[in-house]
């Protein structure tokens, strides 16, 4: 019944825009390593303004979402295209290890870069060998 | 807008691919022979070109670009973009992921023939590159006044 509810938001005379649709999100392309201070994440996605991105934590879940605006002249056809959605979705899973609550997150020119600090106590400690 | 270019609503381009798609399974390859510039999909950047009457604008969807790392050169109707995006590989750290990008790469896009190659413009934001090139005002659909 999908079709008849657009329907219905059409009478109203609501335009729903294309990045509110549902759609296939785009996956963003990730590096991610891991220092003794935490792990850092950098992903891709052109397109993303500040404004536009949601990186969340829910539980042990990071996500982070972002909906790309890019300048497009009225009436525009495609001629040809790779990208195929304006989306970018993409959710990891934390360890107990991780300060969750002191995420953070910084946006560059369309790449995101997400710090997530280790909690102190799970930070690699050197053990001094006593003599004597 | 958006739907022509990017989601699923552009029928023709859908039917297209359908079709691609078809014929890659019957042959294994397109019948005729492909575009002797044409990439493999998946090359870096991604791009998505679309026409107006105006104006043919080519999107790069190259984030973390450093603006004069770009060359974009245009010779008759081809446009070639090249540049170099570098992802420096932290040491002594341990890598889970490792997806993105990292070294030089080229795009070469086939424009149509009425573009004017003098009037390009070309503008980097949130990790898009927007090249727009005009074209002739010749080429432009007029309307003839009957008198």
């Amino acid at each position: 019944m999908t079709e008849k509810q657009e329907v219905t938001s059409a009478k109203t005379g609501e335009v729903r825009k294309a990045e509110d649709r549902p759609g296939p999100a785009l996956y963003p392309p990730v590096d991610i390593y891991e220092d003794a201070e935490g792990i850092h994440l950098q992903a891709d996605m052109p397109g993303v303004s500040k404004d536009r991105l949601t990186v969340q934590v829910d539980r042990d879940t990071l996500l982070i979402e972002g909906d790309a605006k890019i300048d497009m002249p009225e009436g525009m056809n495609a001629l040809y295209a790779d990208v195929r959605s304006t989306r970018y979705r993409r959710s990891f899973t934390l360890s107990s290890e991780l300060q969750t609550d002191a995420i953070e997150a910084n946006l560059k020119d369309g790449v995101l870069t997400v710090r997530i600090p280790k909690r102190e106590e799970a930070k690699p400690r050197r053990i001094e060998v006593r003599t004597g | 807008m958006f739907e022509s270019l990017f989601s699923g609503e552009s029928r023709l381009f859908d039917e297209f691919r359908r079709m691609e798609q078809e014929m890659d399974e019957m042959f294994g390859r397109w019948p005729w022979p492909a575009g002797i510039r044409s990439a493999v999909r998946g090359a870096y950047p991604p791009i998505n070109v679309g026409a107006t009457p105006d104006s043919v604008d080519i999107y790069l969807f190259a984030a973390g670009l450093d603006p004069k790392a770009v060359d974009i050169s245009v010779q008759q109707n081809l446009l070639t973009v090249s540049g170099s995006r570098q992802v420096p590989a932290k040491e002594g750290v341990d890598y889970y992921r490792q997806e993105r990008y990292s070294g030089d790469f080229r795009r070469v896009i086939t424009l149509p023939d009425d573009v004017d190659p003098d009037r390009i413009d070309a503008r980097y934001r949130d990790g898009v590159l927007h090249i727009t090139v005009k074209r002739r005002e010749a080429a432009k659909p007029r309307r003839i006044e009957v008198k």
